[in-house]
Formats: C-alpha cells, sequence, structure tokens
C-alpha cells in the first residue's frame, strides 16, 4: 500500500472525450515521491492524454487531481508548472540555435533587477553549471550552442530545465526511444540519482526490459481505462501483456492464412542516401511481411527510397518479377507502389478540402475525359461514395473537409486514395498508429484483403504485438541494416528486440 | 417524452438547422453580400452611383486589377505570393512599345511579344524558386519586381512610349455596345480560370501544393513542374493586365502598374482565399477585385482623397481578413 505521506499525485476517476470519442473512461493514479511510476498501455490507451491533462494542455472532463493530498485543479501549463510538474516530450522542446544555459532558462530567464531588466547572463550560466554537474556533465557545457549536442544530451538539458523548476515530478514519454546504447544507461543513472532525491518520475515506455530495469510500480491503461497498479519486482512481463492487450491476440489480430504464392517484390543492393548499408529483401504473394526496429532504425527511410520520396544512392526494385525505374514518387506509383505514410496528417491527407478530393488526388489523371482533358467531377464522386461505403468511413459525406475525421477515419482516407491508384505493392508505415482498436481491427482486416486479392502488402510498425499478431514474416532493421529475417513461427519479442537494438 | 416536448425539440432544431444553413450561406456568399450592402449605401448616398455608365465605368476601372488579382491567385492557393505583377505588367508594356512603335513590328506580333515576356518573367519566379531554392516566393519575385522594373526604365533611359496601332489598343479602349471590351475579356478569362482550376489535373494540383505540399508530392505529383506553371500564368496575366493599360492611356511607361501587385493580393484576399494555400476561388477574387473598384469609385463620387481612399481599403481588407479569421475559428469549434 502508498503511504500516504510519500503520496504526491492522485488522479481519480479521470474521463475525457473529443465529440464522440472516449479516450479516458475512468482513471485512477497513485505516484510517491522518489518513485518511478511506468505507464504501460498499446498505443490509443490514453497514456499520453492523461499526461496532457497533468501538464494542463487539456482539460479533463471529469475527475479529480490531488497534489500532496490536496485537491488542485490545473486549467493550464502555467498552474501545472507552478505545482511542480515537468515534462519530457518524445520530441524535445530546446531551440538548437541558443546555448545550453539559454535553453536551460529559456521563459524564465534571470534578470539583473526588476522585470524590465536586463539579463543577466552571469547567474544563469553559473547556475546552469551546477545543474549540469548535479546531473552528471561538464559544467562547460553551458556555453555550448545546443545543436552541438548528442540527443542524450540535449535531453539533459531538458532535464536540467526541469530541475530550476524545482519540479517534484517528471513526467518522460519514451524518452530512451530516440537515444544510442550509451546514452540510454547514461540516462537510468540520471534517473536513479533524480528519485534518490526524492523526485518522482512518471516513467512511459514500451521496452518491457526497461521497465524492469528502472520501474517501480507501473499502472497498466486499456481503452482508457486504469487495468491495475503492480509491483515491477515481483509481477511478470507476460503478466502485464496480459492485462494490457485485455484479450487474446487472434481477436485483435484478425491474422489469416494464405496460401504462400511467388514472389512479388524485391529491393536489391538498395542504399539509402547516406548510409553505408546495402538493403536486400522479397516479398512473396500470400504473406503480410513487417518491419519492425526501434524508432530511428532506418524503417521509414526505407520505404521512402524505394518510393524515391528521397533520393538515393542506388539499388534495384522489382516488381512481379520486372525491374522498375523509379525516380520519382509518380514513377513509383506508376510501378504499382503505393505507400501510406506514417504521419497522415503532414503527408498524407489535404486537411482542408473534402473526402473526394483526397481519394482521387493520386489517380487524377485516371478521372480526365479521353477527349476534353478536362476532370470528370460526377465521377470522382461515385468513386468516393463507393469507397466510403466499402471502408465505411464515418461520418459519409464526402463534401466534408478532411480534418473533421477521427484518426482511424482519415487514415481510411488515405488508404483509399492508394486503392485508387490500383496499387499492386502496399507499403503501410505505422498504419494503426494513435487510431483506435476498432478502427485498427478493420485496417488489419483490410490488409487480409489486399494480400487475398494478390497485393504485396509490407508493414512498418513500431507496435510490437501488432507486428507479432499480423506478419508471416518479420525483418528486423538496427541503425540503417537488416539485422533479421524472422518466420512468424521463431518470431518472439525477445529475439526481435535482440536485433533491434543490434545485440 | 410529451408529444409538446417532442415539437419543441423539432422546432429546436430546425431553428438550428435554419442557423447553419444562413452561417453556410454567409460563409459561401460572404464577399458577395459585402458587395451588395456596399453598392446598396453608395446607391442611397449618391444618385450618380447607380447609372449604366457609372457601373460600366466601374466594369472598366476593375478590370486591370481583376486580371492581375486572376494571376496572384494562383501563387497563393499554392501558399505563395507574386511581388512582381506591376513590375512585370511595365516591362512586358515598355518592350511591347519598343518593338512596335520603334521597331515598327506588327501590333499582333507585338501583343504576342508583350505576353511572352511576361510568361517569361513569371517563368524566372518560378525557376527561382524551384531549381535555385530561394527560401520564399516572397524573396524571388522581391527580387524579380526590382530587376523587372529597374529594365523597364533602362529600355527607354524611362521615357514612355505613345503612338500605339489600334489594333493594340483595342482591348483597354472599345465598348462592346455599353460593355468594355477590356470587362469582357476579364469575364471570358475568369470563365477560363475557373475551368481551369476545377476541371484540370494541374488545376486541382494547385489546390493539392497548396493544402499539403509534402502529401502532394508523395501523390505522385510534380509540385516542381507546377509551381513553375503557376508563376509563369501569373507574369502572363501582368502581361495582359498591360495590355489594357496601354489601351485605356494610348502609352507605355516605365512605372505603370506600380504597387499594383499589392490591389492585386488584396482582391485575392478580400475575396476568401487563404494566405496559407489551398483555399480561394476564382468567383471571390473577381468579387474582391469589384469592391476595390467599386469603393474607389464610390468614394471618387462622394468627393473622398485618394489618401482617404487608401485609408478606407486598407480597413476593407483588415476586416474581410478578420470576418475569415472569425469563421475558421468557428468552424473550428464546431
Amino acid at each position: 500500500m502508498a503511504d500516504d505521506n510519500r503520496q504526491l499525485l492522485a488522479v481519480k476517476g479521470i474521463k475525457k472525450s473529443f465529440s464522440n470519442n472516449h479516450v479516458l473512461k475512468g482513471i485512477d493514479l497513485e505516484v510517491n515521491a522518489g518513485e518511478v511510476h511506468v505507464l504501460l498501455g498499446e498505443n490509443g490507451a490514453g497514456k499520453s492524454t492523461l499526461i496532457k491533462i497533468l501538464t494542463g494542455a487539456y482539460e479533463k472532463d471529469a475527475g479529480e487531481v490531488y497534489w500532496e493530498n490536496q485537491l488542485v485543479s490545473i486549467n493550464n501549463p502555467v498552474d501545472s508548472m507552478k505545482l511542480g510538474i515537468a515534462t519530457i516530450y518524445q520530441e524535445l522542446n530546446v531551440i538548437p540555435q541558443l546555448k545550453v544555459y539559454e535553453n536551460i532558462f529559456l521563459g524564465r530567464e534571470l534578470k539583473t533587477g526588476g522585470k524590465n531588466s536586463l539579463l543577466d547572463h552571469k547567474s544563469m550560466r553559473e547556475k546552469a553549471k551546477e545543474y549540469l554537474s548535479m546531473l552528471g556533465q561538464d559544467p562547460d557545457l553551458a556555453d555550448a550552442e545546443l545543436s552541438e549536442l548528442g540527443m542524450g544530451q540535449q535531453q539533459l538539458v531538458e532535464i536540467a530545465k526541469a530541475l530550476t523548476l524545482d519540479a517534484k515530478l517528471l513526467i518522460m514519454d519514451e524518452p530512451t526511444s530516440s537515444l544510442s546504447g550509451s546514452e540510454v544507461e547514461q540516462l537510468y543513472s540520471t534517473v536513479e540519482s533524480l528519485t534518490e532525491k526524492g523526485m518522482a518520475i512518471v516513467f512511459i515506455s514500451h521496452r518491457l526490459e526497461e521497465i524492469k530495469r528502472i520501474g517501480d510500480r507501473i499502472t497498466i491503461l486499456r481503452d482508457g481505462f486504469k487495468i491495475e497498479t503492480l509491483p515491477v519486482k515481483t509481477t511478470s512481463t507476460d503478466h502485464w501483456i496480459e492485462l494490457m492487450v485485455g484479450r487474446s491476440l487472434d481477436e485483435k489480430y484478425p491474422k489469416q492464412n494464405f496460401q504462400l504464392g511467388k514472389e512479388g517484390f524485391r529491393v536489391e543492393n538498395l542504399k539509402v542516401k547516406g548510409s553505408p548499408h546495402t538493403l536486400n529483401f522479397h516479398v512473396n504473394h500470400g504473406e503480410i511481411v513487417g518491419f519492425s526496429g526501434l524508432v530511428g532504425a532506418g524503417r521509414t527511410e526505407l520505404a521512402r527510397a524505394i518510393f524515391a520520396a528521397d533520393p538515393n544512392d542506388g539499388g534495384k526494385i522489382f516488381v512481379e518479377g520486372k525491374e522498375v525505374k523509379i525516380r520519382s514518387p509518380r514513377d513509383a506509383i506508376n510501378a504499382g507502389i503505393a505507400f501510406i505514410t506514417e504521419d497522415r496528417k503532414s503527408e498524407g491527407l489535404l486537411l482542408d478540402q473534402p473526402l473526394d478530393f483526397n481519394m482521387a488526388l493520386a489517380n487524377m489523371k485516371g478521372f480526365q475525359s479521353k477527349k476534353t482533358k478536362l476532370i470528370n467531377l460526377q465521377r470522382i464522386k461515385e468513386v468516393a461514395k463507393s469507397y466510403i461505403r466499402e471502408l465505411q468511413v464515418r461520418p459519409s459525406n464526402i463534401e466534408l473537409n478532411a480534418r473533421k475525421l477521427s484518426g482511424g477515419n482519415q487514415q481510411k482516407v488515405v488508404i483509399a486514395k492508394w486503392l485508387e491508384t490500383k496499387a499492386k505493392v502496399f507499403i503501410f508505415d505505422e498504419p494503426t498508429r494513435g487510431i483506435d482498436v476498432g478502427a485498427k481491427v478493420e485496417v488489419y482486416r483490410l490488409m487480409n484483403q489486399l494480400v487475398e486479392q494478390g497485393a504485396i502488402v509490407l508493414m512498418i510498425s513500431s507496435d510490437l504485438p501488432e507486428i507479432l499478431g499480423m506478419c508471416d514474416r518479420i525483418i528486423v532493421m538496427s541503425e540503417g541494416e537488416i539485422t533479421a529475417n524472422l518466420d512468424r513461427t521463431e518470431a518472439t519479442q525477445e529475439n526481435i528486440m535482440k536485433a533491434a537494438t543490434g545485440g | 417524452m410529451s408529444k409538446a416536448m417532442v415539437n419543441e425539440t423539432q422546432a429546436k432544431t430546425e431553428i438550428v438547422e435554419k442557423k447553419k444553413n444562413m452561417r453556410y450561406y454567409l460563409d459561401k456568399f460572404g464577399a458577395v453580400i459585402g458587395l451588395v450592402v456596399l453598392s446598396a449605401i453608395l446607391t442611397f448616398l449618391s444618385d450618380r452611383f447607380l447609372t449604366l455608365n457609372n457601373v460600366m465605368n466601374i466594369a472598366r476601372q476593375s478590370s486591370i486589377n481583376a486580371l492581375l488579382g486572376l494571376g496572384m491567385l494562383l501563387p497563393i492557393l499554392t501558399a505563395g505570393i507574386d511581388l512582381s505583377v506591376g513590375s512585370i505588367l511595365a516591362i512586358s508594356i515598355m518592350v511591347m512599345g519598343v518593338v512596335v512603335v520603334n521597331m515598327g513590328v506588327p501590333p499582333i506580333l507585338g501583343i504576342l511579344v508583350c505576353l511572352a515576356v511576361g510568361a517569361l518573367f513569371g517563368w524566372l519566379n518560378g525557376i527561382m524558386l524551384t531549381k535555385l531554392r530561394l527560401p520564399h516566393p516572397f524573396i524571388s519575385t522581391l527580387g524579380t519586381m526590382n530587376i523587372a522594373r529597374g529594365l523597364a526604365l533602362i529600355i527607354t533611359a524611362a521615357a514612355p512610349i505613345a503612338g500605339f496601332p489600334y489594333l493594340i489598343q483595342y482591348l483597354g479602349r472599345e465598348f462592346v455596345g455599353p460593355i468594355p471590351v477590356s470587362f469582357v475579356l476579364v469575364i471570358v478569362m475568369y470563365v477560363i480560370f475557373h475551368i481551369f482550376l476545377t476541371r484540370t489535373q494541374t488545376g486541382r494540383y494547385i489546390y493539392a501544393i497548396g493544402g499539403n505540399k509534402e502529401a502532394a508530392h508523395l501523390s505522385g505529383i510534380n509540385v516542381n513542374r507546377v509551381l513553375v506553371i503557376v508563376y509563369s500564368i501569373s507574369g502572363f496575366m501582368a502581361a495582359l493586365a498591360g495590355l489594357v493599360m496601354v489601351g485605356r492611356v494610348n502609352s507605355a511607361f516605365p512605372l505603370a502598374g506600380l504597387s499594383y501587385e499589392l490591389d492585386a493580393i488584396a482582391a485575392v484576399i478580400i475575396g476568401g482565399a487563404s494566405f496559407f494555400g489551398g483555399v480561394g476561388t476564382v468567383w471571390g477574387t473577381l468579387i474582391g477585385a469589384m469592391i476595390i473598384a467599386v469603393l474607389r469609385n464610390g468614394l471618387n463620387l462622394l468627393n473622398v482623397s485618394a489618401d482617404f481612399q487608401m485609408t478606407v481599403i486598407g480597413f476593407v481588407i483588415i476586416a474581410a481578413v478578420y470576418v475569415d479569421v472569425l469563421r475558421q475559428r468557428r468552424s473550428k469549434k464546431d
């Protein structure tokens, strides 16, 4: 049981919805001073929404927040900061052109006198040095320009920022996802020294080994509910996964097995621009091939190189046994390749254009009249309507702008765009990121359908259960290189992670 | 639920629906309503405003800006801008003046030269943006604005050129019945651009690039090619506006079209196009150009000085965009 004297934060019955999408349906969480409290849950379980409520980015719909046993209200980021909550996001909030000490004091600069006086660079520099040595860093780093630092050190600058705020609770959102091996070790020891000083840490991670290594307690979330809080040391990772997934993998991943056919897609000696490694793989008909690896392992870069979204340093690509020359995304589309990008909003959709336009975008030529070369708007509407029926896009109004749809429905619109190109090879990059469980299953079913109809399907995913649940073969990448090619029957979380970390 | 309550909720939803409909029409025809209200006020204030003669006057006065605005719409739809149209107008007509008046080239060829020079400078804008990869069209077209203006001055050592043949003056000077030819040209160009933007592949790509350049690129669109076309068309339209101008004043002078780009941008923006790209229609731009022309004309009729006119137009630009901001904020809430 939690000792009430040590209890720093308690949230009770937090609820939050966005229009009709209930993201948090009643979350409880208790965090004690001096502990590392891990939040575990699948994408869409509600972790980041909960964090955003604690940091004041979102307002909760219902529930209570207690801080040091006092009921408090967090209405904006300043409230949260004043309580002593600091957050380190996956995307660091640093300004590369400024010096380290300037970053540490950004927005809370020390002045020589009153509010309108000049900046006190000397004190800022000295204080920054103090905090840096507290974090086991060279104090002279204070004068370095931030852009000269590696990711790990940049993260430490953010931690130093939290220290200047006298933060009592530090939230870290997948802090190790973009760090190298030695940087990760450095971070673990920093976390240990911080908790020794009594700071509480809420740690979000998908890496089970990491959680075992540094966690004290773990709270598992699923579909917007808190499932359970457990001590890390005395419970098994298998038990966590069970709680996290909540049902058998079969229902969640509607895997269908098809007859393995002949090779339909091959990549030979492809070099991603600036990478020393050559990449080789093939995909057969009847199988879904997954690409696993840590963030930054080079999977998206590989997909972009295939699609010529970025220039590559040579290599051959074969579709259905025939070599295709790809110098631009248009060439790739003409060769029958579709690339469903990782980031729907910034790379997939025209957010302020209607659904039918979005769906027709990659195949405008197909809607041209042969004689006049004018586009048949009526046919675009009809085709869009049929995709909306087929993929069950909600709401079904084709004149609605894409922005108005939920993540899952936006993803369906992007998929419709690529179906309309009549592609033979579908590269899905994190196809279910940020979409709800129901929509995920629909995406998986669609992949099955594509394979059944004779398409080649590749899926890049950082979601291990998804990779294990849906793929027949798993190619693992690490630091730009393919490090494993595992059959479904031999793949486990452990050997994938081992290959992903280059071990 | 009792029957009365059912009726009540029904009535409520009807009101909500009506409000939504009203909003819809306000959103869609906001600029038109603005133009109508403005005209009504001016009709009330001056009995000379709503006469056939004056309306045709407005049509004629608006035509140069309407053509420049139509060209300007394209860069703005791609989230860009073209600051060089006023200068391109000047260099195009000066070159035409030199070849036609000074060198005696046939007028029809002169017209083609004029349009080609405009398109060429526009093309250069596009090349600088896409091949030299200048970071923003504000910069490339700012450069061209100065280069083209300078060349327009150099070419005749700043002297104006007069005495153009009738064929060249035709567009800016003649009438079809009561309607100025320049306004007929405006309507024809707007219809062509409407079809171009809504019904051709390149036209749709322009919206796609403005909406999301990266998504457009990954959907197989040759973004650079489309951008070069966009700026070439904008330059071409500047030269076309120049032809109308030469007809109007029967001369070409190097400072012609000075700061006209600003009125063209104003027409596009008042017409509801988004500065962030992807949103805007030719009809909105036409209404925008008409609002500016009606304002100028009306204020003239009311003997308001040119200085005041500028101030008023400034306020109209800000008001029009503010209404747009309010509308977008509201639509995000829905």
